[in-house]
């Protein structure tokens, strides 16, 4: 196995030698359609060590996690855990994701769970907002929640945030 | 019976509804739910992107107050559950991962106390009869569709499901309390909720095709039991507007539990009509 | 006083490049009571074996030591070698330096040098208190039995009653022909299947060696090879009232052949789990097809009879799938595939076949060109995917697949689908293999003794295997191994009596307090307390020298021949280089 196989192989924890190849992964996913290469496709790449190609790629941000791929698989491998393994390294390497709003949000996201120990919805989506540049998609919808009072401004407090210290001191070193 | 309760950041803002009616109805049942002290986000989909570690981190420290408090924890929102059950399987599958998380933490994880997710509950011996014993208006001649998505069953071992491909707790929920579970085919499905602010387009595409394929079986309502997929189907379904019900929603209309105009307001799409 | 012959084999380079063969030699010149010792490059070759024979003839020798490979190897022709110069066989003890000392230490010879000569010092400490043993003789019952009646079955039945061997074949079923009765057609010349085991079953009614069980199981099992007794009970005919008629049956041999089952749909939960319509198995979809051969009507659906058009045939359903079913290659389904997808175009022409696929297997005979031939022929559609899940939509079964080869996700509507479920060994398997003692694989396949020579013995001696109970297989194989086992049954029916090794248990009934410790402990039920004597006796023709009952024994009353306690302490005194233990 390439060296880069194996790193990612270990920090997913997942057997990548047991792949044949089936496709099952592929036939079941919800999102294949916005991917590269198909499931099977992506495993093939780590396979052959193509790391740029798959650090570059759509796919590693365009999966939702929904473990339909490994939970049918003949041989347990979870490809989530695959493309989170390929995420967390491409943040690492200060890769140029091919899509940028998907990382936007989830660091919008976590950075909101780093400032107040839970996530503070109204911030967070303006923050989105402005590193993504989207101002207008969705802004119907968020409006509407808005209105219902599902968007609140108080500001959540978590007292023994500070517990949580180590794993965003931590974070994005492998 | 007491449980600890994990709320998750949404109760308070968009899946609001989903802890009143679940407290409402665990009320009624007599049983209490205690919302474990100072809980902090379990990380949403996105803490696992970012780090690998911080995404199992996050959960942790909620399962070990849940420890110090020595009762069984309840995370009713799928998304909450499922990475509270996956900092859980860190810790029993031993390892680099779960000492790491034993020194940021400084505490032992002891294995003592289980995690249960509103299907666990209902799948308790006895709780169905528990439920339908409470029931002061059956809803009659109410069809749902029950929606579980990927969360609340999805990886297998992780989660502790045994039928992640059919599972029906829900259903027999609904059933409890006189309401007609339809068969369909999605409800395991994926909404795409990951992409849902990123990409809404997708996760619309995805809603729609839920909303008519639950439309198609011949259902007035779409039940759940995760704080994502309720705002996801209710939000963008484009050529349906089927509500989507929590299934605490649900029971507690059959138990007609105090409050819950206030929770059919929060709905974009209003189901109070459904109980007329 | 003894005098041992040791003879250093260097297996060309295997065990002489990591042991030095001289230096051991020399060792063990000043070694007392070693009369001879010599190396040569090849023991077992027929030169060698002359050195080991002129050794005793003109050394006088009173053991022989072989230092070379496994006993497994070479320790029969050995022992075969001293006993053409009148040695007792038992006498002749190998000492193992290539498995467990040059092919483990190759690269320190030193170290190695120094091991192997304390195997062998070992070893003569062990062949020093060999007793001279004599062969276990024992009678043969020239009758068979044969359990199943399948293919398989009856093909080793009838060429045994054919050999003129009274041969009793156990049927749990109220009909001969196992599964081949639910078949269509067989590849690859869509010969008529019932039309090819009908003839069959004829004869072997008609053969008076053969005496039938039908709707029979076995329910007892006793004896060893060459003598075992089988109780067989017979079930009242349906609808018939009476007691269940019990037999005996006195058989030399016996022959398992009973055969495999589908692994079930419901385990399949991606795959609806058995609750979807017209999603169905392999041999479901056969008794389609054969009714619609028989009556010339198109092939139908089961659910509302509609004419099939289009059907999707998944191949590996519960096969290949070590995380979640069975890990193996069920071997037949690739082929049947092919042959029922060609005669669905044949009897419903203008219906659609796809059929999804990982790899196409034809590893028999003419297959290859047949599956072929009927992809250019019949325009068979192959996908390669494994399809992830299906369910009901409408009228229709939906399939979701990927096509690998061009990398889409399919999504693919059928009136019909057929799942090529994985073969499993049939039910009740698993207590056959309990009573005939014929061990099973982890797959519960009954398992040969050797995957490569001894392939039709199981692990018990005078009980054979054959057909799909020992591994999927299509008919041509089973019916070769049918034969095989009828064979080995005559082989042994042509001796006049049966030679066994002597290394068995023996009792001391001095120190015996007849408990009973050792009857349940002995895989080979060969122990028995006889209650008259007060000690318990070891049947020797039964026995395997297992020593199960030397350990468990609590007053030390049970060792095994040559392998006493004593000896094997001593063994391991010497290996570690401490004085032997006082006897």
């Amino acid at each position: 196995m390439n060296a880069f196989a194996k790193e990612i192989s270990e920090r997913s924890g997942q057997d990548l030698s047991r792949c044949y190849q089936c496709g099952k992964c592929s036939a079941g996913c919800p999102s294949v359609e916005w991917f590269d290469w198909p499931n099977h496709g992506v495993i093939r790449k780590i396979q052959l060590g193509a790391k740029d190609e798959l650090l570059k790629s759509h796919a590693i941000w365009m999966c939702v996690g929904c473990e339909t791929c490994g939970t049918r698989c003949p041989n347990d491998i979870y490809i989530s855990q695959l493309m989170d393994a390929l995420r967390n390294m491409a943040l690492e390497e200060g890769v140029k994701p091919a899509e940028p709003a998907v990382m936007t949000f989830h660091q919008a996201f976590t950075g909101s769970v780093s400032r107040f120990g839970r996530v503070h919805e109204l911030s967070m989506l303006m923050e989105y907002k402005l590193k993504s540049k989207d101002y207008f998609s969705d802004l119907g919808a968020g409006m509407k929640l808005f209105a219902k009072g599902k968007i609140p401004f108080m500001l959540p407090k978590v007292k023994g945030k500070g517990e949580l210290d180590t794993f965003f001191k931590n974070k994005g070193k492998g | 019976m007491e449980l600890s309760f994990y709320p998750g950041c949404t109760a308070h803002s968009t899946a609001w509804e989903f802890t009143k009616s679940t407290e409402a109805v665990f009320t009624a049942l007599g049983h209490e739910l205690k919302e474990i002290e100072d809980w902090n986000c379990c990380g949403g989909a996105s803490a696992k992107v970012v780090d690998k570690m911080l995404s199992l981190g996050l959960p942790a420290r909620n399962l070990l107050i849940a420890q110090r408090e020595g009762r069984t924890l309840i995370a009713p929102c799928a998304g909450c559950f499922n990475n509270v059950r996956r900092a859980l399987t860190a810790y029993e599958d031993g390892g680099e991962v779960a000492k790491a998380l034993e020194e940021a933490l400084g505490e032992k994880w002891k294995g003592e106390i289980e995690v249960w997710s509103l299907v666990d509950f209902f799948d308790r011996e006895g709780a169905m009869e528990e439920i339908a014993a409470r029931v002061k208006k059956p809803l009659s001649g109410l069809k749902v569709v029950a929606y579980y998505g990927c969360q609340m069953v999805r990886p297998p071992r992780v989660v502790g499901s045994s039928d992640w491909e059919n599972p029906t707790a829900l259903e027999r929920a609904a059933e409890a309390v006189g309401a007609t579970a339809l068969e369909w085919s999605y409800k395991v499905d994926c909404c795409g909720a990951d992409l849902g602010i990123s990409h809404g387009g997708h996760c619309a595409d995805i809603c729609t095709r839920l909303g008519e394929e639950a439309a198609k079986a011949g259902a007035d309502a779409i039940v759940v039991s995760c704080g994502l997929c309720q705002a996801n189907l209710d939000m963008r379904q484009s050529k349906t507007s089927l509500p989507v019900l929590y299934i605490t929603e649900l029971i507690g209309e059959a138990f007609q539990c105090e409050g819950r105009q206030k929770w059919w307001k929060k709905h974009l799409t209003d189901p109070s009509g459904l109980f007329k | 006083m003894e005098r041992i012959g040791v003879f250093l084999c260097w297996c060309g380079a295997n065990i002489a490049s990591t042991v030095d063969v001289h230096q051991v030699v020399e060792w063990l010149r000043d070694v007392n009571g070693v009369a001879h010792a010599e190396n040569y490059m090849y023991m077992c070759s027929d030169p060698g074996q002359e050195l080991i024979k002129k050794a005793i003839r003109e050394k006088n020798l009173t053991n022989v030591v072989v230092a070379s490979c496994s006993p497994r190897m070479h320790e029969k022709t050995f022992r075969k070698a001293a006993s053409l110069e009148g040695m007792n066989p038992y006498m002749v003890e190998i000492a193992n330096v290539r498995e467990q000392c040059s092919w483990v230490h190759q690269g320190d010879k030193d170290a190695a040098t120094r091991k192997a000569f304390n195997i062998i010092m070992s070893t003569i400490s062990k062949a020093k208190a060999n007793n001279p043993l004599e062969t276990i003789r024992v009678p043969i019952t020239r009758r068979a039995l044969v359990v199943g009646g399948g293919v398989a079955g009856m093909t080793a039945a009838l060429e045994l009653a054919e050999a003129g061997y009274y041969t009793a074949l156990v049927e749990r079923d109220d009909t001969l022909g196992g599964k081949m009765r639910r078949l269509s057609r067989t590849f690859p010349y869509h010969e008529d299947a019932s039309a090819v085991i009908a003839p069959k079953i004829e004869e072997l009614k008609a053969n008076d060696n053969i005496k039938l069980y039908l709707r029979s199981d076995v329910t007892e099992v006793s004896g060893y090879v060459g003598n075992f007794q089988v109780t067989i009970e017979t079930r009242p005919t349906e609808g018939e009232d009476g007691a269940p008629e019990v037999v005996t049956e006195e058989v030399g041999g016996i022959v398992l052949a009973t055969g495999y089952d589908l692994y079930p749909v419901a385990a399949m939960s991606e795959y609806g789990g058995g609750k979807v319509p017209d999603v169905i198995d392999g041999l479901e979809f056969e008794e389609l097809l054969k009714e619609s051969l028989a009556t010339g009507a198109p092939v139908k659906r089961p659910s509302d009879g509609k004419e099939v058009e289009s059907v999707v045939f998944i191949q590996c359903s519960g096969s290949r799938d070590p995380e979640h079913h069975k890990p193996y290659c069920s071997r037949v389904c690739c082929l049947y595939t092919n042959k029922q997808a060609t005669l669905l175009t044949q009897q419903n022409p203008g219906a659609k076949a796809l059929i999804s696929y990982m790899d196409i297997r034809t590893d028999c005979k003419l297959t290859e060109e047949y599956c072929q031939g009927n992809i250019e022929e019949k325009g068979l559609v192959y996908i390669r995917g494994r399809v992830s899940r299906l369910y009901r939509e409408g009228d229709a079964v939906r399939v979701w697949t990927a096509d690998t080869l061009t990398g889409e996700k399919l999504e693919i509507d059928a009136d019909l689908v057929v799942l090529a479920m994985a073969i499993e060994p049939s039910v009740g398997a698993e207590q056959i293999s309990k009573m005939f003692r014929a061990a099973v694989d982890t797959n519960g396949f009954l398992q040969e003794s050797h995957i490569k020579l001894r392939p039709v013995e199981s692990s018990t001696m005078g009980v054979y295997l054959a057909g799909a109970a020992q591994y999927p297989k299509d008919i041509t194989d089973s019916v070769s191994q049918a034969l095989a086992t009828a064979s080995k049954i005559q082989s042994m029916f042509a001796s006049d009596e049966l030679h066994q090794d002597p290394l068995v248990a023996l009792v001391n009934p001095e120190v015996c307090a007849a408990c009973g410790l050792c009857v349940p402990i002995c895989p080979y039920g060969a122990r028995e307390v006889d209650e008259r004597a007060r000690f318990s006796r070891v049947n020797e023709a039964l026995c395997q020298g297992c020593g199960a009952c030397v350990a468990i024994c609590p007053n030390k009353a049970c060792m095994l021949k040559n392998d006493t306690p004593m000896q094997v302490l001593n063994q391991i005194h010497t290996f570690l280089g401490k004085e032997e233990p006082a006897q």
